[in-house]
């Protein structure tokens, strides 16, 4: 992979100086004591960290489900720092794709019907809805699931339900929370694969995770310390997820 | 997100939770039936009594002792004095521009015949009782002037009085035997139906002045007058009121048939409402139901919550799917309920004596009672709801 796309890319977010201090049963906990990264578009970058580290504060902040208690959140240039909960909620719908650890697809939902959910908050008409929503669940080779409940999908088929969800409305950044976790190996790897084809295809990917070599699919990884960005480093011998997959014993293919 | 598509969302959630669902909406289905078979009972009631009161025409003044307010049930002193037929018979003579002076005396007592008995009302009048009392012969006549000013034994009979003592007889010229003296029966009535205002078939006429004799009184209830021209009813009413005040001061009411309507629609409207208030109660308890069920459901699909907005729905997204599926359940609840009780009211008109009324006004009311019971105890929860932070939301096992 080129490591040359980074740099000379836009940022598509970016945090200034950001803090985040909140209560926690009566105690206060410095979650985030100044963490500056940037987001460039079209990139695949990690943040990594153990727990408690203040990964996931960060995330959410770069999720734009939480507001920094200090500092400057930039998206696409605006600073989005003191926006309401309904304006982060459109943000959101707008610019993030969310990929989560436990897939969080809606119960009782056809597949359809859950990659559908970020246009009905946009406002898309049905017909225009179904033909998306179709679109991003072929690309994510479940176009003959569609119709499928949660429950009668393997765990990697509802994994990759999330990321046509994620998908569907073309945001800035997918963001993956450890997106492996819940996961066998070989559907992990699966999912991986998908992630490096679709920023191979441009999208920007945000990858959260604690695990060294899942962050290692990226090509860069800012390590989150106790609440301050530890390192930023490009990784070197990026690990390419379908070239492990070639490798894999021929097993039944999920999908 | 527009409203069609929280009432998707909505009718989805329902739809996932059928048996929940519907046993939530039972509080408000029976809420919503009481309130209309209820009010329709009373209604119903009310527009038989008053109907049977008007059938006595519009034209009668009643004459009371006593000191009455402009209400029932307020202060009543018990009358210190009583009228007498003299009364009647000066009234007859010194007021112009009536039909009939009846003087009235009613009387409960047992009629036999052989080994047959009923129960009775003795309805005592003068001649002219037939003017004012509703009810029509169906055979032989009513008594005469001439048997009033003798006493003489004479009786007219309901048709349940005669039913039972005459079952298939002609009783006319045929004794009976009421407070121990022997009556002839010179007629017999139409069958009326059994009123509310009471059993009018049960009762049987006999002159006034037989009734004093033979229950050993001196007095009369009520003097019932009919005036010739309704227009002039205050006219009438002031001159009955001169007549009588030289002899019981302030100790008579004169009560207009306007003013007897006006008190009995009082008494039953306020059954009404008290009956619908009854019913009321039950909607209530059935709204409270819903709010339990919604705030149960808000902390099951937290997580549902937290998806949502993760992807980007707003407070406001949220608040209107959850107020949709409380509004939903007490709609649908609301309109079987309606079903419900119109239909009980209907049998019930059919195959009991109770007459019943569902106005569109009743099922209207129902309608939007119910309704508003869902927005008001669906807010909170879905409020509730609202206000969850994604974070913690999606935490949420």
């Amino acid at each position: 992979m080129p490591e040359a796309t980074g740099a000379a890319s836009r940022i598509v977010l970016e945090t200034r100086d950001v803090g985040k201090q909140y209560k926690l049963d009566g105690v206060e906990v410095n979650a985030l004591r100044g963490v500056s990264i940037a987001i460039r578009s079209g990139e695949m970058v990690s943040i990594m960290g153990p727990s408690g580290s203040g990964k996931s504060t960060l995330m959410h902040i770069v999720g734009l489900l939480d507001r920094p208690t200090t500092g400057q959140v930039i998206l696409e240039g605006d600073d989005i720092s003191n926006l309401s909960p309904n304006q982060l909620a459109e943000l959101r719908n707008r610019y993030i794709g969310f990929v989560f650890q436990s897939f969080n697809l809606l119960a009782r939902t056809s597949a359809q019907a859950n990659v559908e959910l970020p246009l009905v908050y946009a406002g898309v008409s049905g017909a225009d809805r179904a033909r998306r929503a179709t679109d991003a669940l072929e690309r994510v080779g479940l176009g003959n699931r569609m119709g499928h409940f949660s429950s009668q999908l393997s765990g990697g088929q509802q994994q990759r339900v999330a990321i046509a969800r994620a998908l569907v409305n073309n945001p800035s950044i997918v963001l993956a929370d450890e997106p492996t976790g819940n996961l066998d190996s070989r559907s992990g790897i699966e999912v991986m694969a998908m992630l490096q084809e679709l920023n191979a295809q441009g999208i920007t990917v945000v990858l959260v995770t604690h695990d060294d070599r899942i962050a290692r699919h990226a090509e860069r990884v800012i390590r989150v310390f106790d609440g301050r960005v530890q390192a930023e480093e490009i990784v070197g011998n990026r690990v390419l997820a379908a070239q492990e997959l070639a490798s894999l014993p021929a097993g039944e293919v999920a999908g | 997100m527009n409203l069609a598509e929280s009432f998707r969302i909505a009718l989805r959630a329902l739809n996932a939770n059928k048996a929940r669902s519907i046993l939530t909406m039972l509080g408000v289905v029976i809420g919503v039936a009481a309130v209309i078979l209820l009010v329709g009972i009373g209604t119903g009631v009310q527009d038989e009594i008053t109907g049977q009161v008007e059938g006595l025409g519009s034209n009668l003044l009643f004459i009371v002792p006593g000191q009455y307010g402009g209400s029932m049930g307020g202060d009543q002193a018990p009358p210190s004095r009583r009228f007498t037929i003299e009364d009647s018979d000066l009234l007859a003579r010194r007021v112009p521009g009536v039909d009939a002076v009846v003087p009235v005396l009613q009387a409960g007592s047992t009629i036999k015949r052989g080994n047959r008995s009923v129960r009775v009302v003795v309805a005592a009048a003068n001649e002219q009782g037939g003017e004012v009392f509703s009810g029509t012969l169906e055979g032989g006549r009513g008594y005469r002037k001439s048997e009033v000013q003798a006493a003489a034994r004479v009786v007219a009979i309901g048709s349940t009085v005669r039913e039972t003592l005459f079952p298939g007889q002609d009783p006319v010229g045929k004794v009976v035997t009421l407070e121990g003296q022997r009556f002839t029966v010179v007629g017999y009535y139409e069958s009326m139906g059994g009123g509310l205002a009471g059993d009018q078939d049960s009762q049987v006429y006999i002159p006034i002045t037989t009734a004093q004799r033979v229950f050993n009184l001196n007095y009369i209830n009520t003097i019932v007058v009919k005036a010739t021209d309704p227009a002039r009813i205050e006219v009438v009413k002031a001159d009955l009121r001169r007549v009588l005040t030289p002899r019981y001061g302030e100790e008579f009411t004169v009560f207009t048939q306007e003013q007897t309507l006006g008190l009995l629609s009082d008494l039953l409207g306020t059954l009404t409402y008290m009956l619908a208030g009854i019913a009321g109660i039950s909607l209530l308890v059935g709204g409270i139901g819903i709010m339990n069920i919604m705030l149960v459901s808000v902390s099951e699909r937290t997580r549902e919550i937290g998806i949502r907005k993760a992807v980007g729905a707003r407070t406001y997204d949220i608040l209107s799917q959850f107020v949709i599926e409380a509004v939903g359940l007490s709609v649908l609840g609301g309109i079987i309920g309606i079903s419900i009780g119109w239909g009980g009211a209907v049998l019930m008109a059919k195959f009991t004596p109770v007459p019943t009324n569902v106005t569109p006004w009743a099922v209207a009311t129902a309608f939007f009672f119910a309704a508003g019971v869902g927005v008001f105890f669906g807010v909170y929860p879905a409020w509730k709801a609202s206000q969850l932070d994604p974070i913690v939301a999606l935490r949420y096992e």
